[in-house]
This record gives structure tokens, sequence and C-alpha cells, in this order.
């Protein structure tokens, strides 16, 4: 009686599993963009919000040749980091801390949205999921297989004929430590896949600016920033450009890590002799001694070969220029209310203070505060 | 029986999917044209835009201001061809660039936030071409490598689908420094 009901509940156990890894899965290709984007607390942004940032994408968008021009959207937060989500090319959206907006120049953020691009154009979003699907599929078989060995290992082997059963434990034991051994194999591909497309996106980054060099200084500047990124977890750390958890370069070197070295990846980039996918392959395979590269073949025989072309002029814009931009952009989002004072300074009035009188903190001048307009 | 069934089913299936993938190439190398032709359109767009902005500030380069909208004028009239139509927009960009020298002695015209919305606006607008020129460039070589390797260009033969030009016309112009005169 005891052993029909541990079967029953055991059976229903993995019922459960099952729809729950089902409803997952089709969420997370349907609507998993849209809650990524609302829980890294990012806000879409038009042509004219920032005109940089949207050109540069839009320039991205034509050079990647990409059917649709992707959502873009800011996150609000100094840590330098941007992501690319969406379950394919026509669907797809780009977002960008202001963090990283304020300290990379025009060239660089181009490299960056290049790389974002690159996962885009190579359906890497779609792809990672469904490798996380498999992935998901296979530890939960293996524990059915060993839940199935407990809940019935007793039984059919005492009905067993006598003879088949030393063979049956063998299989017994080697079962299990499959399955034991299943969920690990499982994550070191899901690692190993994530790392392999990032260097994949880079070489595309480079292929598309033509420019590997915007890519690899941009890359240093953001290792460099100490600034962590809030709202990020285990499941969201592989959409992101740089590893918003790493704790060290050297534990970007193991193989949980979802992300390629950085300090790898800018020698890969400067060490590209042209801006092509053969040129990365090979500049991969010097600089990581492995023997085989990463870009598959069909994407070395066109995209090959291609020249790397300098952008013309310096980026004429500092720091400050950049930082008050986006922040600027930020406020106008949250619906702050701005005002020029005669004095010259721009004031920036939260929307509780609509409809009521303050004082400029600098000349000490009245002004009435509108409700902001839109 | 059933495996020559299979055998000139699956060779069907190759026909068709090389076919596709030659007209997927095609459209794209179309597309990838008229792409170059939207982003030219929009400088030539922007262009009246800034002449008034600069028009209101009164320098006294008024030759410089008036050889861009000569320019524009020429480039939106050219029909001669692609090499035509390239040099002359050859002709606008160095125009532009000119103008943008002289717009560096004006600290005030510098900082009006009209000019410099359009500054990069035409800014990206040349980044645009030129990477549309990038892409189109770049389909015509995947294209051109499918028409040419075994075994599409069987297909392609059968089909009679064509090689395209490169837009490489001009370029040799564009890597040399703009002279500015006053």
């Amino acid at each position: 009686m005891g052993e029909v009901v541990g079967q029953g509940l055991g059976i229903l156990g993995i019922g459960v599993a099952f729809v729950i890894w089902l409803i997952l899965s089709v969420v997370s290709y349907f609507a998993g963009d849209q809650i990524f984007l609302s829980m890294s607390g990012a806000r879409k942004i038009g042509p004219q919000d920032h005109p940089v940032l949207h050109n540069v994408v839009e320039e991205m968008k034509i050079a990647s040749g990409l059917p649709k021009m992707p959502d873009v959207y800011i996150i609000d937060s100094s840590a330098p980091n941007a992501f690319a989500t969406g379950r394919s090319p026509e669907t797809a959206s780009v977002a960008v801390t202001s963090g990283l907006l304020r300290i990379l120049s025009r060239d660089e953020l181009q490299g960056v949205v290049a790389h974002e691009m690159g996962h885009i154009k190579n359906r890497d979003i779609l792809y990672m999921l469904m490798v996380g699907v498999m992935m998901g599929a296979i530890v939960m078989l293996a524990d059915f297989g060993i839940r199935y060995l407990f809940i019935t290992g007793g039984r059919s082997r005492s009905s067993r004929k006598g003879g088949g059963g030393q063979a049956g434990a063998i299989i017994l034991i080697v079962g299990v430590v499959l399955m034991i051994l299943a969920p690990i194999i499982a994550q070191i591909i899901y690692f190993t896949v994530s790392r392999k497309r990032e260097y994949l996106a880079d070489a595309s980054s480079a292929l598309f600016t033509r420019y590997p060099e915007g890519l690899a200084s941009a890359l240093e500047k953001i290792s460099k920033s100490p600034k962590k990124l809030e709202s990020v977890s285990r499941a969201t750390a592989p959409m992101y450009i740089i590893n918003p958890l790493r704790v060290s370069e050297r534990g970007l070197a193991d193989l949980t890590s979802t992300h390629p070295p950085t300090s790898q990846r800018i020698n890969i980039l400067r060490g590209m002799g042209g801006a092509g996918h053969t040129d990365y392959d090979e500049a991969f395979r010097k600089v990581t001694g492995r023997a085989v590269g990463v870009v598959p073949a069909s994407a070395m025989i066109s995209g090959g070969k291609a020249a790397i072309v300098k952008p013309k002029e310096a980026d004429g814009s500092t720091q400050l220029e950049r930082l008050r931009q986006a922040t600027d952009l930020l406020w106008r989002l949250n619906s702050y209310i701005f005002i020029a004072c005669a004095c010259g300074t721009k004031l920036k009035v939260p929307p509780p203070y609509a409809g009521k009188t303050i004082e400029c903190p600098h000349c000490g001048r009245k002004h009435e505060v509108k409700r902001a307009a839109g | 029986m059933i495996v020559i069934v299979a055998f000139i089913l699956a060779v069907v299936v190759g026909f068709a999917t090389i076919y596709n993938a030659l007209v997927q190439l095609r459209n794209r190398v179309k597309n990838a044209w008229s792409q170059i032709d939207v982003q030219l359109k929009r400088r030539y767009d922007l262009i009246p835009n800034l002449v008034e902005t600069v028009k209101g500030y009164k320098i006294h380069e008024r030759e410089t201001l008036e050889a861009v909208t000569k320019a524009r004028q020429i480039a939106i009239a050219a029909s001669g061809g692609a090499a035509d139509q390239a040099r002359a927009e050859n002709m606008l960009t160095q125009t532009l660039r000119s103008l943008f020298a002289v717009v560096e002695n004006y600290p005030d015209l510098k900082a009006n936030q009209n000019f410099l919305a359009l500054q990069e606006e035409l800014t990206s607008t040349e980044n645009k071409i030129g990477f549309a020129r990038q892409y189109y460039n770049d389909e015509v070589l995947r294209l051109n490598n499918k028409i040419e390797m075994f075994p599409s260009n069987m297909i392609a033969g059968m089909f009679n689908f064509k090689r395209s030009e490169f837009f490489e016309v001009g370029e040799a112009a564009e890597r040399q420094a703009p002279k500015v005169e006053f």
C-alpha cells in the first residue's frame, strides 16, 4: 500500500516539475525580453531623447543589415554596461546604462552597440534560451531517473530472474553516476556555449564597425570601472557585455563564467590584422593558443577578410557633457520639470513640486513650477 | 524504388533551398542599394535647416555657405549614373566639411543647440551613408560568392542570376583631405 502511494506521489512530482518547466520555457520565449527589461529598470527612448545613442544604434542597424530598428533603452545606473534582448531580429531591444554613456566616446559606444547587434543578428538570445531549456530538460530527466530508480528499484530487482542481478546492478550504478554528473556537465556546456557566443559577438562588432579598437578600448574602460550594477542575478548576468558579477579578473577564467576574460577579448581585438571574421579567428587562435578557432566556416567565406577603417574625426564631447546629456534625459523621462533661471542655472525640479513656488539655490529668484508637459 | 524516390526528393529540396538563398541574397542587395539612397536623401533634407541656422549668425565666409547650397542642388540633380552621383556626393561632403571648419571661429554659433543637433544629425547621416555602402558591398560579396561557387553556380546559371558590382567609385577621392579655401 505504502509503495503504491509512494509511486503515485513520485509520478505526481515528475508531472508537476514537467509542467513548471514547460510554462517557464513558453513564458521565457514569448515574454522573456519584456520581463528582463522591466527587471533592470530600463526606460525606452526615442530619437529626440538621446540623438547620439539613437543614431549610433541606427548606424549599426544599417551596417549589420537588421530588418528593423531595435527598441533603444536607457538604464539609470552609474555602472557601465549594456545588453541586448529579443527572440528574433524583428523584436529586438538594446539597453545601455547612463554610466556607459558617460565614459565612452562615440567610437567606443559604437563598438559596444555593434557587439550587442551582433548578438541580435546571430540570434544568440534565442540560442542561449534554447540551450538553457535543453540543459534544464537534461537536469530534469536526470532527476526523474534517480527518483524512478529509488521508487521502483527495490521491487523490480526482487522480481528479476536470478543470474541477471549482477549486470543489472552495474547498469544501475553507471546510470546513477551519469545522472549525478548530468547537471554538472549541462552547466559546463551552457557556460562554454555562452563564452563562445561572446567571442562571436566581438567578431561581429569588428566586422560591422570595421574598427576593432573601438570595442577594445571600450572594454578596457568598462573593466576598469569599479562601479557595480544593481538588480542583476545569475540568471540575467550572461546577457550583459561584461560579466556584471565578476569578482576579479582571475575569476573570469574559470569554467563557470558566462563571459571570457576581458583581457583576452581585448588582446584578440587588438591583435587583428583586419576587421573580418577570418582576421578575428586568426587573432583568436594566436592569443589563446588553441588550434581550433571560434568562427564557423560558413561565416568565414563571406565576411572573411575586410580592411580596418579608422574613424575620420575624433569625438569632441567631454565626459561632463555626455554625463549631463544622459542624466538630463533620465530626469525628463522621470517627469522632472526643467526651469531656466535668469542667473544661468538650469533647475531640475522633481514632480511633487508641480504647481508650487520654489527658489533658485544659486541666486534666490522665485519661480513658479508649471506642470510637466507630456 | 523507395530509394530512388527519396533521392529525387532530396535533389528537389536541395535545388529549392539554393534557389531561395540566391533570391534572398539578390533582394538583400537591392534593398541595400535603396538604403544608400534613403540616407543620401536624408542629407539633402537636413541641409537647408543648417544653412538657415548659420545665416542667422551673419558669418563673413558667405561663399563657403553658398558652396554648400550649390553643391546640394547639383547632387539632387545628378542623374548620370553611379559614378556621377558619387562624385556629386563627394563634392557636397567637402563643402560641408569646409563649412564646419569655418564655424570653429564662431563660438556663439558653435554653442547653439540647434546647430549642434544639426551637426550631430549630419555627421550621423554621413556615417550611415558609409555603413549603407559597406553593407551593400558585403551583400554583393555574398551574392557573387554564391553565384560563382559550387554547387550553387549551377542553379545560378540555370536561372540567370547576375553578379553585382561593388560600390567603389569615389572612395579614392574621399580619402584625400579636403582643401579649405577662403
